[in-house]
């Protein structure tokens, strides 16, 4: 009888482990030790990595393949003005309430998307999020069409220059490092086990007893939250917003697809890789302008005939390499 | 032998699993081989991979002293193998004339058209403009048959003739098949049924777990023996 | 007698949404793709326009001569070079691909064309008008209706009367059997492809000849043939142009109110059809 151990880490799991660890605790203190565009550029990356993870899971690992999510940016982003501006919320209170508004908002939302199926999910989520742009851009007491700035009195809240600066740091490092903790989280739960089985096999999985539907709407409703707060974060960053930066396609969507296709589909550690290569190609191509998305579309549909699970899906089914394990790893005792 | 079929040594995948371990078989022109065997056996991956559905892994298949192996299927149907598919797999957005009629889309000369094939079956004739799904099980195979006839084969596959068929259904079509291999036309016949398959062939072979088991003129083996080669023991 | 004015305005602008949809219901009822560069290809045919009128001065109906073929040979490549290697089985390849082509033509075009607004002049075509009982009827709109249902009419006869047609329903049904009566589905999908950007070729001059365009209005498009194509049931041509007829009236209904709520008022349409009836109205497939 041969004898293996079960375990779900990996040496390299563990030391990526210590050093994300490392990492971590150094940028909570970048606010005394980096300058004002690091803290920004670094904020930037936390976003992007924080989108690209959420948009991972619903469709990497949900099947939900969403081209409208920069709704739920917009929609953070108009909740917390509207709540700083009306109701005087503060701002910083105002991002996990705009998360909550747009999970109720999500549920009819979802109610009505899913409907849709495959492809057609994805234009139809991308109809919803030009209805929201339609309806900000109508809403003349936020600015209508183009949009609104915070006042300064809202702004004065957040503190002066580095309190305000520092803040919005540490939101977006919370929201990037928190969304990377609870995709993690999830996808080593049960819950993780069920999606995997349902993106192996639905007919299967709805065997076994997996409530789908159930889970695809939970689903979708947390990821509308988070996305709604990071969308509020970022409005509070710009100190405005206005319908078409806030529900921008081309920002909150098309960019991060890019990120994780190119990063890798269905892993965790792909929108990391994702994201890095997406800020290496703006710093040195940005200046190219168009030319810059003409190569990134060229990128995207290129990965995606010749390596559909992208970088880290080839790394890691050629070397095997797991970073983030949500399996488990058999050792046979030899 | 340069006119009929000859397979050595093909090994196939369904998916991911293997289902054939080097079978070799031969059919002779004019001949009916019966293919039996259990259930995942390796029948209908082997029909598969004569006819260019699958393409096989390692080995070999000849037809006419041609290398076929690998071929797809639009142009093996060009060559004269012509499939009769598991489940009948008609177009169901198809009149059932429209099924036929694309089955000779290949333009093949021979003696197979329309009007041969009404006269075969009859009540194809009387059903042609009705979408080819809305027939009963039985003409549904018979449609399938057709379909396959058109092309005008000199080799027919027939995977699982009788499955899901009411027994008179099922004899209908056997008193019909000498009329359809008649004048020259070889034919590999899988078949659940094995007492019906031994009837109809000159020749068999029957696989178990990929493997040959047994082969050769069904009037030289028991029953004994060709039950203990489908079930393997 | 302002509403029945309102109400044959949408009719007739929604012979256009038709002709967005058309190709789109084509490609999914033969492929089961939906090509999220459709817009844009739609876009990409009104500047191919454009240039042809530069060289050769033709009014811009006239050049369809030329516009037709060059993207139905455009459609033919895309699909045989890169579509082809997307469908499969899995949801995410083509839809990602043909994102990432929407992405290229608008960088693309905006890069040799500028972001400048271009409209194709059909001089007095655009203008002329019918009266009849009171009613002021557009030649161009009622001209790009009349086209909207030849287009679908040939498509239908085609489809159900013809050899392409007959593999093209063969194919979408059984893919792998279709192979056995001789049928590439390689070729097969690349033809059907080729069909939709002939139709997609038509719509494009005709949104060029109503209206302004620039490189970004792809989305925008492929939005309201989505819509046409949902709110008429899939699988079902005529439904499609029911569809876009529903769109056009919504939208000239939303706009008489306030002119912001033109595209709203249809969009809130599509949802609710889709809240009722999330089938559509004449459906004649599944998604």
């Amino acid at each position: 009888m041969t004898q293996f151990t079960l375990s779900r880490s990996s040496v390299a799991s563990r030391v990526a482990g210590g050093v994300a660890l490392i990492l971590l605790a150094g940028l909570v203190a970048a606010p005394w030790w980096a300058s004002s565009s690091f803290l920004h550029l670094a904020g930037e990356f936390a976003v992007y990595l924080a989108l690209a993870t959420l948009w991972n899971l619903l469709a990497g690992y949900t099947g939900l393949v969403s081209v409208g999510q920069q709704a739920y940016v917009g929609l953070g982003g108009y909740i917390t003005f509207s709540l700083a501006l009306f109701l005087g919320v503060h701002p910083v209170l105002a991002i996990p309430l705009a998360g909550l508004v747009a999970a109720l908002v999500a549920v009819p939302v979802a109610a009505l998307v899913f409907r849709l199926a495959g492809a057609y999910f994805a234009i139809g989520s991308w109809v919803m999020a030009e209805v929201f742009r339609l309806i900000a851009a109508q809403a003349t007491a936020l600015g209508g069409g183009s949009g609104i700035s915070l006042p300064a009195s809202v702004t004065k809240a957040l503190g002066g220059k580095w309190l305000r600066e520092a803040s919005i740091f540490w939101l977006a490092l919370a929201l990037g490092a928190g969304c990377l903790a609870l995709v993690y989280g999830l996808l080593r739960s049960r819950i993780g086990l069920a999606l995997t089985a349902i993106r192996d096999s639905e007919v299967a999985s709805t065997s076994l007893g997996i409530r789908i539907g159930r889970v695809k709407h939970a689903l979708y409703i947390l990821v509308a939250a988070l996305t709604a707060m990071i969308g509020a974060l970022i409005s509070l960053q710009k100190l405005r917003v206005s319908p078409d930066a806030a529900f921008s396609v081309n920002d909150w969507t098309a960019f991060v697809i890019f990120i994780v296709v190119i990063g890798g589909i269905g892993t965790i550690e792909g929108p990391i890789l994702g994201t890095i290569v997406y800020f290496l190609l703006r710093e040195f191509l940005a200046d190219f302008g168009t030319l810059y998305l003409l190569f990134l579309g060229t990128l995207a549909i290129v990965v995606m005939l010749a390596a559909p699970k992208g970088l880290w899906g080839y790394a890691a089914e050629r070397f095997g390499w797991s970073l983030f394990p949500v399996g488990y790893r058999i050792t046979f005792k030899d | 032998m340069s006119d009929g079929l000859a397979v050595e040594n093909l090994e196939s995948f369904y998916g991911d699993f293997k289902a054939l371990h080097g079978v070799s078989l031969k059919v002779q022109p004019g001949s009916v081989l019966a293919l039996i065997g259990a259930n995942g056996a390796g029948k209908s991956t082997l029909l598969k991979s004569i006819c260019g559905l699958v393409s096989p892994k390692a080995g070999r298949i000849t037809w006419r002293g041609r290398d076929i192996t690998g071929l797809g299927g639009a142009q093996t149907v060009a060559l004269g193998i012509a499939m009769v598919p598991e489940g009948r797999r008609l177009f169901k957005s198809l009149s059932v004339e429209e099924n036929l009629i694309l089955g000779g889309q290949i333009g093949r000369p021979g003696p197979w058209g329309l009007a041969r094939l009404y006269d075969l079956f009859p009540i194809l004739q009387e059903k042609r403009h009705q979408p080819a799904t809305s027939l009963s099980g039985g003409q549904q195979q018979m449609v399938a048959i057709g379909r396959a006839l058109m092309s005008n084969p000199d080799l027919v596959l027939f995977d699982e003739l009788s499955l899901g068929l009411a027994p008179i259904v099922i004899k209908d079509i056997y008193a019909q098949l000498p009329k359809i291999t008649g004048q020259g036309m070889s034919a590999i016949l899988v078949e659940q049924d094995v007492t019906r398959a031994l009837g109809a062939c000159q020749q068999f072979l029957c696989l178990a777990e990929g493997r040959v088991s047994l082969s050769g003129a069904p009037r030289d083996h028991s029953r004994d023996a060709i039950s203990a080669a489908y079930f393997g023991t | 007698m302002e509403l029945v004015n309102i109400i044959l305005q949408g009719v007739l602008v929604g012979g256009l949404y038709a002709l967005f949809a058309a190709g789109l219901s084509l490609i999914f009822g033969v492929m089961r793709l939906v090509n999220i560069a459709h817009g844009d290809l739609i876009v990409l045919a009104a500047y191919i326009a454009m240039e042809v009128i530069k060289l050769t001065s033709l009014p811009p109906l006239a050049a369809l001569v030329f516009v037709v073929p060059l993207m139905a040979a455009f459609g033919y490549a895309l699909q045989r070079g890169i579509l082809n290697r997307t469908l499969g089985g899995d949801l995410l390849p083509p839809l990602l691909v043909s994102f990432g082509l929407s992405v290229i033509l608008q960088n693309g075009l905006l890069a040799i064309f500028t972001a400048d607004s271009r409209k194709l002049d059909a001089g007095v075509l655009e203008t002329a008008s019918v009266s009849a009982g009171g009613l002021s009827i557009g030649l161009l709109p009622a001209l790009m209706f009349a086209t909207a249902v030849a287009v679908i009419a040939a498509l239908q006869f085609m489809f159900y009367k013809t050899a392409l047609g007959r593999a093209f329903r063969a194919t979408s049904d059984d893919a792998e059997i279709a192979e056995l009566m001789g049928l590439d589905r390689r070729r097969v999908y690349a033809w059907a492809m080729a069909l939709c950007l002939g139709v997609v070729a038509i719509a494009g001059v005709f949104l060029a000849i109503r209206s302004n365009f620039d490189p970004f209005m792809g989305p925008g498009r492929l939005i309201f043939g989505f819509e046409a194509v949902i709110i008429g049931g899939l699988g079902n041509l005529w439904g499609t142009l029911a569809g876009g007829v529903i769109l056009g009236v919504a939208q000239g209904l939303g706009a008489a109110i306030d002119p912001g709520w033109q595209i709203l008022a249809g969009h809130v349409a599509f949802l609710l059809i889709l809240a009722v009836k999330p089938r559509g109205l004449f459906p004649r497939m599944d998604g």
